[in-house]
Parts: structure tokens; sequence; C-alpha cells
């Protein structure tokens, strides 16, 4: 599959990607498969009450995330973006948080990271990125020097009305917003041809006249080639782009799901094609850009890290009560002040 | 006398705010005038909503301020209430502070998912980093024989989602302060204008948010309620369009020797807890009224608090005087639903008449 070439020809400088580039794109896969696959293993070890696996969706997340400037641009996530999240270079621990049931939407901070906070209606925060984008055009940043907002959905997400409606106001606006698609396949059980009519939810950017591309979401380097040029269109005030990243989610839907209700085994091997991680590394060996060495060093930072981050969330106690109530607002009510006191003496009397 | 003008009305390439001192303006005129100070001043306030630039608003509220600051400040959106609100998120993330309007009540439901689940909560899912000082003007309430979803009452809806704050005006002056008090707060405050009150006329004093601010609005300024009328016998506890029909009423009573008070609530969350104490410890009976169905409704909130603390001294339980549990009926009977004058004397005979089994 191959990305069309719809976007106003805006990033006719970009380079290709150098070799450590092409080899740093690997080291974040291989430390988001080790986190991921950890992360599963943690559920069921009782360490976290439950996650949302992103197997098999490494070359879509982080070929996406590897575009993002975090000086200037913003990304709205989803419950599934571990795989961003590490290529944004955020904080682990404060992003599995949210896992671990700490806090809702994660511990890191939003704003230095430029990651909204993890929440979990779906297509809730694509409005979101368009606000946010119009905010961009309105703060008056030259063209070429726009902020970009990227909004991560579903093909199940793709049916929310929202979703319609962000696409409308962002071409309407012409707002500098990439919604990213990653079309996984599936909405837990429903497969996408039960999911989304007309065939691809990147037909529906032409309804709204947003140039869209489909992607194959397996290869990290179309899909960060194909983000990194929505991006030149979006800051060149070109208005949003549409990317639907054509994946695979290999397992479950989250530690609670039972895949084998609704596909068999055999299914899944045939369906989801060539591993993206696997694919990549014999692609750096063939263009010998890495080798067998860079891949075990690779392998050994990952365990590495997947230690430090589960030390890190072992760590973590659960939150002061007292701050259920002080975080609902800025400026506190009366009555909220008074359920805090009464709490706090309650529990003291515990 | 400070000098007085009739008209407070924007001229569109006027710059100049009107002369100090009171004035009497209608509600529309007042809040116009609000949001016109409020984009001068602050120049992250933006002002977005179906029909509310070129148009100036259905209701005209903000009639002249793209004219006047620009289509950047002032923007039409396409027709999507949930649109509107979750760009209000991305906006308010973005260091802007939006004010976005949906056209009528009945229509903010198709956004109470961006509202209850994103506005309400970002804050605090964020741990404080995201604030979202979102002012939402709804044009609320009935009276006006307004269509289907066009007369609906939904404080209790908004002020039981935690995260929200809620604030209805009842005269042209406390909506022209209590705007501009709402959009400089960091929380989202939903702003529920009386629909029906839009056209009345009444002082507003630009100048002092609390004329004659007397000891029993201490504290209060523009954060509490509001003494209408003072009253020795009985308090009235109303809220928007209701307040001014409840000192029709206390006029009426006064004639047969009943000295009603009325206590104009003003903030629907947080409610005034020592205001309503301070007012029912007085007078030691109380009637709410509202325009919202009774099941459920802030009437009973309202009465709980009274409970709490005034049980002792009260000479009788606390009695509400409310629309009905049916759909909002439309215009020929309406005035069967919105509480009239004789459900209002009903209601304060019943408290009068309390006697203890
Ligand atoms: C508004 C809403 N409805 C239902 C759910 C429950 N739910 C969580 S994930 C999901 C499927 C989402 O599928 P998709 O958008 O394709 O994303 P994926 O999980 O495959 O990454 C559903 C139904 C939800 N989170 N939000």
């Amino acid at each position: 599959m191959t990305p069309k070439s719809v976007l106003a020809a805006v990033d006719d400088d970009a380079a290709p990607l150098t070799h450590h580039q092409l080899r740093e794109l690997y080291t974040l896969m291989a430390a988001v498969r080790h986190l991921d696959t950890s992360a599963v293993a943690w559920q069921r070890q009782g360490i976290i009450p439950g996650y949302a696996p992103g197997l098999g969706q490494e070359a879509a997340q982080v070929g996406s995330g590897y575009a993002v400037d975090r000086t200037r641009d913003f990304v709205f996530p989803t419950y599934r973006e571990m795989g961003v999240a590490r290529a944004m270079g955020l904080d682990m621990v404060g992003y599995m948080a949210t896992h671990k049931a700490t806090w809702h939407g994660g511990m890191y901070n939003p704003l230095e990271s430029r990651f909204a906070p993890i929440q979990a209606v779906v297509a809730g925060s694509v409005l979101h990125a368009v606000g946010w984008a119009h905010g961009q055009t309105l703060a008056g940043n030259a063209e070429g020097d726009l902020g970009v907002a990227m909004t991560y959905f579903g093909d199940g997400a793709s049916s929310q009305g929202d979703v319609h409606e962000a696409m409308n106001f962002a071409a309407v606006m012409k707002a500098p917003v990439v919604f990213f698609i990653q079309n996984n396949g599936w909405a837990i059980s429903v497969p996408t041809e039960r999911q989304v009519a007309g065939g691809s939810v990147a037909a529906r950017a032409a309804g709204y006249g947003i140039p869209s591309l489909q992607v194959d979401g397996n290869d990290v380097v179309a899909v960060f080639e194909a983000t990194r040029s929505a991006f030149a269109h979006c800051r060149a005030g070109n208005g949003p782009v549409v990317i639907e990243a054509m994946t695979y989610r290999r397992g479950p839907h989250s530690t609670a799901d039972d895949p084998g209700r609704y596909r068999t085994l055999e299914e899944e091997r045939l369906d989801a094609g060539e591993d993206p991680l696997e694919r990549f590394k014999q692609r750096l060996l063939t263009d010998g850009v890495a080798d067998e060495a860079f891949f075990a060093d690779a392998q050994r930072l990952a365990a590495e890290e997947e230690e430090a981050v589960r030390a890190g969330i072992a760590d973590l106690g659960p939150r002061p009560g007292a701050e259920m109530f002080s975080l609902v607002f800025q400026e506190p009510t009366p009555a909220l002040q008074s359920q805090a006191t009464a709490w706090r003496e309650e529990s003291e009397h515990a | 006398m400070p000098e007085t003008i009739t008209d407070l009305r924007l001229k569109d390439n006027s710059t100049e705010t009107a002369a100090v001192g009171v004035q009497q303006a209608s509600m529309q005129q007042a809040l116009n005038r609000a949001l016109d100070e409020i984009l001068a001043e602050n120049p992250k306030a933006v002002i977005f909503g179906e029909d509310c630039g070129r148009l100036g608003g259905v209701f005209r509220i903000t009639d002249g301020l793209q004219a006047k600051h620009g289509e950047a400040r002032v923007f039409d959106t396409p027709l999507a209430e949930s649109g509107i609100l979750g760009m209000s998120v991305g906006l308010a993330m973005a260091g802007f502070h939006p004010i976005p309007e949906v056209q009528f009540d009945g229509f903010a439901y198709p956004a109470i998912n961006q509202i209850v689940c994103q506005i309400a909560r970002m804050n605090y899912r964020s741990r404080g980093t995201l604030p979202m000082p979102i002012t939402l003007r709804v044009p609320s309430f009935g009276g006006i024989r307004a269509p289907e979803h066009h007369g609906e009452s939904l404080e209790a809806l908004f002020a039981h989602v935690p995260g929200l704050k809620v604030v209805s005006p009842s005269t042209p002056h406390d909506a022209y302060h209590l705007l501009k008090y709402a959009a400089t707060r960091p929380d989202p405050v939903i702003f529920m204008e009386p629909k029906s009150r839009y056209w009345q006329k009444g002082p507003v004093d630009v100048t002092n948010p609390t004329p004659g601010t007397a000891a029993h609005v201490d504290g209060g300024g523009l954060t509490g309620a509001r003494v209408a009328r003072e009253g020795r016998h009985l308090t009235l506890i109303a809220w928007g369009a209701m307040v001014s029909r409840c000192l029709q009423v206390a006029e009426l009573a006064a004639e047969d020797g009943i000295d009603v008070e009325v206590l104009d609530l003003r903030w629907l969350k947080p409610i005034d807890a020592e205001a309503l104490a301070r007012s029912v410890g007085k007078t030691r009976r109380a009637v709410v009224v509202h325009e919202a169905p009774l099941t459920s409704g802030l009437g009973a909130e309202v009465a709980q608090l009274i409970t709490q603390s005034c049980f002792a001294t009260l000479k009788a339980p606390v009695e509400r005087v409310t629309g009905f549990d049916v759909p909002y009926p439309s215009g020929d009977l309406e005035d069967e639903h919105i509480p009239n004058i004789n459900r209002i004397l009903f209601g304060i005979q019943r408290v009068l008449e309390y006697r203890r089994g």
C-alpha cells in the first residue's frame, strides 16, 4: 500500500530519514513492544488492574508520534496511544499511572509533554484537537509556523458524531489538524466492515473536502513520511488532513477482553500480516543500516527501561484523598470544602 | 444623581463606554455590553456559536460584537452543539477564554457529552494543569411560547455535575455584573439567561456590582445570593425569571399583611447556604419556586440546606412550587406549567397554615 500524494507539495525539503533516525525509530518500536507486552504481564501478575494493548500497532504509533514537534504541536490521544507517548518522550511512569488506577488522566504534565490527558470516551478529544488548532490560527502564528494538533482515534470511534462534527469544523475553519485514524481492524468485537460504511474512514474526508491518505500502518517509515507531509500541509495553513493507518490489533482489545469469542487464532494470524517490528528489522538489515549487535542492544535497553517503569509504578502509592476534593475546581465551592473537611474528620476516626 | 442614559445599546463603531452611573437597560443590552467589555478587556476572550457573528445571535445578545471586535474574536460556527462545546475545550487548552453560546437550552442536550465528560472533568483529569475557563451562555427557561426544546430548565442537571458551576441572573444589573464576573473565573460556568426577561428594562449601575450593599449581602458581592426584598414572615426563594414573579406575589401578600422576603439565589452551584440560613433563620418559613419539574429539582436541594440550618426553628416544612413532571408543554399550556401567582400564593398559604400533627 502506498500513500497517495494528495497533499500540497509543501514538504519538498523533507529529506529521507538518516540512518541514525531509522535506528532511533527501531529503538523506539522495540521499547514500545517490550513495555506493551510487559504491561499485559503486569496485569496478569496483579501489578496493574487493566491495560489496552497495542501489539501490532507499534509502527503506526511510533511513526506518527516521531513526526510531532514538541515545541509547538499538541497530541490528543485516546486510551491506546502508549507508543505515541513513548515516541514523544513522555514520562512512562506518569503515563502508566492511569493503568495502575492512580489517576484517570495519567500523572504526566500535559502542557509540558504536549500530550493531552488520557480519556476514555471514544472520539471525545477529536473536537478538542480542532479547538486547540483553531486557537493556533487565532493566535496569529504566521502560516508556515502554525502549531498542529494531531488527534488519534479508531475505526470504531469514527462512527461517533463528534468525528463528523470535528471534520466539518476543521474543514470550514481550515484548522491545522491531523486526524490520525488507526484502523486496527476491530472495535472490540466488531470488524471494520461492520463498523465503517463506505469502505474506509479516509473516504469520509472527501465529503468535507479534506485531503486524506491511507497508509500502510505496519510500515513505520511510510507512516512517518505520511505524517510529516500532513504536518507540513497543516503548518502551511492549508487546513486539516486525514490519515488512515491500516494496521491490525493482535490479541485482545483490553486485558479484560476474550477475542476467542469473535475470531480464531488462525484468522488472527492470517489477517494480521507481517509483524511491523520484524519487518522493519529485516529492512534495516538488508539496507545495512543496523546489524545484529544493534538489535541485541535495542532489546537490552528495552528490558532495562521496562524494569525502571515497573519499579516506578510499583512505587506509586495511592494519591492523597485530599486531591479528590482539591483538584475538581481551580476555585473550590464551599460545599466541596465542607465535604473535604467531613471526609478528613470521619476518616481520621475510622 | 449620576448621569442617566436610557439606552446602552452599542454602536458598531463606538469604543466609548457609556457614562458612569445608573442607567435603564434591558437584560439584552446589559449582556451585550458586558460581552463587549469582556472582549475589550481580555484579549484571550472569544465568543462563538450559531449565528452569533453577523446576526448577533437570535436574541441579539452578541449584536454588533463581530463588527467591532473582528471575526477572529466573534465567530459563527457550523450548526453542531457538541462541536461548539468540544471546540471550547481545545481553545481553553490553548490559553483562550471561550464564551460559547448554545442557541436555546434544549440544544445543550446534544452537547451533554462534551459538557459533562470533558469540560467538567478536564481540570480534575489533568490535575489542575488544564483549567477550563469556559462561560457557556444558555438562553434558558420558558415563558415565550416557543417551540419544543426552546424552554427547558436544565439547572439541576448541570448543578449535579461535579466540575461545573451554574448561575442565573434575574435583573439587567445582575446580568451585566454576573456575566463579567463569570467570564473571569478559571472554572467552567453555565450562565443561564432567563430569555423571557431579555427585553425587560431595569437600572444598571455599571460602576458598582452591589449597590446599596448592606450587611445582609455581606460576603455576597457577586458570589452569593441577593435579598431582592426584605420581609419578616416568610422567604420565597427563586432564580431567573421567577424572581420578578415572586416580587409581584410579595406585593400582593403585603396587601393581606404578610411580609414576604424574596431571596434571589443567583448561584445554583455553589448555592449560598449562608444566605438561606440567614433569611429563613429570620422568617422561619420558606417556599422554593422554580420552573423546572418538581422531582429531583433544585428545590429539593434548597429545602435540604434549609432543613440542615434551620430545622429547630422552622415553623413548617419547606414548600415547593414548581413546574410539573411533564415534558415542557407548548405555548398554550405553559402558563399552567410555570408557577403562576396563584400557585405561589397557595404555596405561601400552605406554609402559613401548617400545624404540627
Ligand atoms: C463513547 C464510547 N462508547 C463506548 C465505549 C466503550 N468502548 C471502549 S473502546 C471501544 C471500541 C473502540 O474501537 P476503535 O475506535 O476502533 O478503537 P480501538 O479500541 O480498536 O483502538 C468501545 C466500544 C467508549 N469508550 N466510549
